[in-house]
């Protein structure tokens, strides 16, 4: 910000000003774009389906996100630890999760789990995620049943 | 009988307003008497809409099921205030609130406007009355409130019971009141560019606006993260969810238009980027209110996707946003710039401030959109959540908070640094003490806690600094630096309460983010465990009827670290109409900080309970209504009520004629 005093004294000509203010939009324009790239470079989180899971061989520990059905009679609990299945009915996932589940997850209905595979190849979630409404399917879940040829839209939208 | 006159009144409010557009657009050079149409049409849409809405709020009221919108959303048995707010908490409904906001904010110009030129008066009324012909018409044409539903069935499906709270009473209308308020501002910009003039009254008259709305969103979105906050019972209150963002942008870029308005008003500056701003700001609060409802976003907001509706939205939008920015490109050069400053000046410290807002505008934009756009292209499915805008979004705030508080103390044209710095020192030097002391004695080693505490002290002191320094205190005796300080103009003051609010924000970001815990643990009833120095014993279950829920309740008793006790009730509801549940966590407040608590299923008659205590989390909202309170202080600033414009308006009058 200081600058030779007798630049100061008299004063920056326009061309100086106009030069300085397109200086320092450039400096804030690149450093966002930068920011803006390497976050979207390590900061995303790719969504899957059970299918995509196994296709892809997606490696331990990577964060994603696991969309699906919450199998039939798969869903355990013991006291705040609950484990179940996500499915889209042509693959399975085991999936373990501690704390409170939202109110609408149900064994047969739409849920999107964040977390990643521990190494023996069960999901670690570290949030459920099913939407306030009992009709309820999350699009992407719906995109991955119709992939998988189980989309039954008899449940409304 | 009052649905139809509801329905034809919002007939008539768009018949009026399209006429209003073509014909202020066609004849807004004749002068005072196409001001004068303009105006009666004006107040003319307001009062039909007004009739409109108060229409559908009386068949919710008294459960007029053979109103369909009603039918789908209310329900006999609920409390008057959900019956009222029910209106708006759905996409029709909706659509009716915003509109009349926009006619509201319209007949307001023409009620304060009549010291405007004639033409400029003109302009503003006919593109708001454009916008409301625009949405009016869509509401009409493709999302009726006023269908009706026949044979009525006796009782209606109930409203969503995550809306059913005070929440959606006050949320949405204030957030609307922020959106739709910059349209004024955008009404004036495209007056600026059509009719090719633009000065210093332009800008004292866009300000108060900008103000005016900027202060509705700032209370909307604190408001809402707050609503997210106890009603939603994940105890987070900000998710960076495409909805959240899109209520954030327009609140950026408006904060940034706040800013070059006040360059523009005072020394005719940025005359072309203010205008500029004006659109996008508006265009942003679009997006916000409309993105969401095409249903190519999915959020946990959305209600109501339909493709066909989405395609017309995309259409209008596109329509709206695209002319406005053709005008812009055709008509900006026409503007002509003024007025010359130093690069360190009030002026050069202003344009810095836009810049990094502007720029943390493209941020969240990019990480909202982005999505989208790799799914249309690639079809791959990606989220970008918190870590993205965390990373991006706070590098690019931290360095805007770290020269704020100069911006104040910097004079107008030509600066000088240094000084500016010798009064900041004292504050400086605070910040460093008091951030130094709260790390020391809770024990953080290293993390960005500390830099994040001191960018909140550095904002705070630095906004009490500029007070100090103006009133002289301590270099005159007291009682002449009281005077001095009741003496300030009130703009000095809002100034100075806006900054220390957003530093009290940061402050309360901040506390939360570093020492928040948690516990999740399965009670059975007189059980008890223990958080951060707090005992939370489980007392009782029962099981309770509300007007139109059932509750599952649980009694806790808590004992604060020292030693006094308080009751907490959390319930799970599940609604009679629709069946579905929802959990209401129990929040109790200590000083700054609160203690959150939320029950699980229960199962085999054992329950989980999760607790948090979030330290200082009420700081984040109160640092927020402080610049709300800012905003409402800055509108009772004598130079608006008096003078200024009205001389400045009638010499560029005469000038025009």
């Amino acid at each position: 910000m200081t600058m030779p005093s007798t630049i100061r004294k008299q004063g920056w000509s326009r061309k100086q000003k106009r030069l300085a203010v397109i200086a320092g939009l450039a400096v804030v324009v690149a450093l966002a774009t930068t920011l803006v790239l390497v976050a979207l470079r390590d900061q995303i989180v790719f969504f899957y389906s059970p299918s995509d899971v196994v296709a892809r061989e997606v490696a331990a520990g990577t964060p994603i996100r696991l969309g699906g059905l919450v199998k039939d009679g798969s869903w355990v609990r013991q006291g705040q630890d609950n484990s179940f299945t996500v499915t889209d009915g042509a693959r399975d996932i085991a999936a373990r999760y501690t704390g409170i589940l939202p109110d609408l997850f149900r064994e047969g209905q739409g849920v999107v789990a964040e977390g990643s595979l521990g190494p023996d190849g069960t999901f670690m979630a570290t949030n459920v995620l099913a939407k306030h409404d009992e009709n309820y399917i999350p699009k992407e879940v719906v995109e991955a049943l119709k992939a998988s040829g189980e989309w039954r839209p008899e449940g409304g939208e | 009988m009052s649905i139809e006159l509801g329905h034809f009144a919002l007939i008539l409010a768009f018949a009026i307003a399209t006429v209003s557009a073509v014909g202020g657009f066609a004849f807004w050079r004749s002068g005072q008497r196409i001001a004068l149409v303009l105006s009666q049409g004006a107040v003319l849409q307001f009062i039909l809409i007004a009739v409109a809405f108060a229409a559908l709020i009386q068949a919710f009221v008294t459960s007029d099921f053979s109103l369909l919108l009603a039918a789908n959303n209310s329900h006999s048995l609920k409390p008057l205030i959900f019956k009222i707010s029910g209106v708006w908490g759905n996409h029709e409904g909706s659509m009716v609130l915003w509109i009349f906001i926009l006619v509201a904010f319209g007949a307001m110009v023409a009620t304060f406007g009549r010291k405007l030129p004639h033409d400029l008066l003109a302009l503003v009324l006919a593109t708001q009355s454009l916008l409301t012909s625009a949405f009016a018409g869509f509401t009409i044409f493709t999302s009726n409130p006023f269908a009706r539903l026949i044979p009525a069935p006796i009782e209606g499906n109930d409203l969503n019971p995550v809306l059913q709270d005070i929440g959606l009473a006050i949320h949405p209308p204030l957030l609307y009141a922020g959106y739709v308020g910059f349209s004024i501002c955008f009404s004036f910009a495209i007056a600026a560019l059509v009719s090719g003039r633009i000065d210093q009254a332009w800008a004292r008259w866009v300000r108060p606006w900008t103000m005016l709305s900027w202060t509705f969103l700032t209370l909307g979105i604190a408001m809402g993260s707050y609503w997210a906050y106890y009603e939603l019972g994940w105890g987070g209150w900000w998710f960076w969810d495409p909805v959240e963002n899109a209520s954030f942008m327009p609140w950026l870029a408006g904060t940034a238009l706040l800013h070059s308005a006040l360059v523009m008003e005072k020394r005719n500056a940025l005359k072309i980027w203010t205008v500029f701003l004006s659109i996008i700001t508006f265009s942003l609060s679009l997006l916000g209110t409309f993105l969401v409802r095409s249903g190519i976003l999915t959020s946990v907001h959305t209600f109501a996707s339909d493709p066909t509706r989405g395609l017309v939205i995309l259409t209008l939008l596109a329509l709206v946003i695209g002319g406005a920015f053709a005008l812009f490109a055709f008509r900006a050069a026409s503007l002509r710039q003024g007025g010359l400053f130093a690069p360190v000046s009030r002026e050069g410290a202003l344009i810095l401030n836009n810049l990094f807002l502007a720029t943390a505008v493209g941020a969240v934009l990019v990480g909202t959109l982005y999505p989208l756009l790799l799914d249309a292209l690639a079809g791959t499915t990606i989220s970008v959540g918190a870590p993205f805008f965390n990373l991006t979004f706070g590098t690019l705030m931290a360095p805007l908070l770290l020269v704020l508080p100069f911006g104040p103390l910097l004079a107008w044209k030509r600066a000088d640094i240094v000084s500016a710095a010798q009064r900041l020192i004292g504050a400086a030097a605070l910040a460093i003490f008091v951030t130094i002391l709260i790390s020391a004695l809770s024990g953080i080693a290293v993390s960005l806690a500390p830099l994040g505490l001191l960018l909140g002290f550095w904002v705070a002191f630095g906004a009490i600094a500029e007070l100090v320094d103006r009133s002289k205190l301590g270099r005159i005796p007291l009682a002449e630096s009281g005077r001095r300080l009741i003496g300030l103009p009130r703009s000095a003051w809002s100034t100075a309460i806006a900054h220390f609010g957003i530093g009290i924000t940061v402050l309360g970001i901040v506390a939360t983010s570093a020492w928040e815990t948690e516990r999740v643990t399965t009670l059975n009833p007189g059980e008890s465990t223990e958080l951060s120095g707090y005992t939370i014993a489980f007392d009782r279950f029962d099981t309770v009827e509300g007007p139109n829920y059932l509750s599952d309740e649980g009694h806790f008793t808590v004992t604060a670290p020292d030693g006094g006790t308080r009751q907490m009730l959390a319930d799970r509801r599940t609604y009679v109409a629709s069946g579905m549940p929802t959990t209401e966590a129990a929040i109790e407040t200590y000083g700054f900080s609160q203690l959150y608590l939320q029950l699980g299923e229960p199962l085999d008659n054992t329950h989980v309970v999760r607790v948090w205590h979030k330290p200082y989390i009420t700081l984040i909202w109160l640092g927020a209504i402080l610049m709300a309170c800012a905003g409402f202080l800055s509108l009772t600033d004598r130079k608006l009520r008096v003078g200024a414009p009205r001389r400045a308006a009638k010499s560029a009058a005469q000038a025009a004629e």
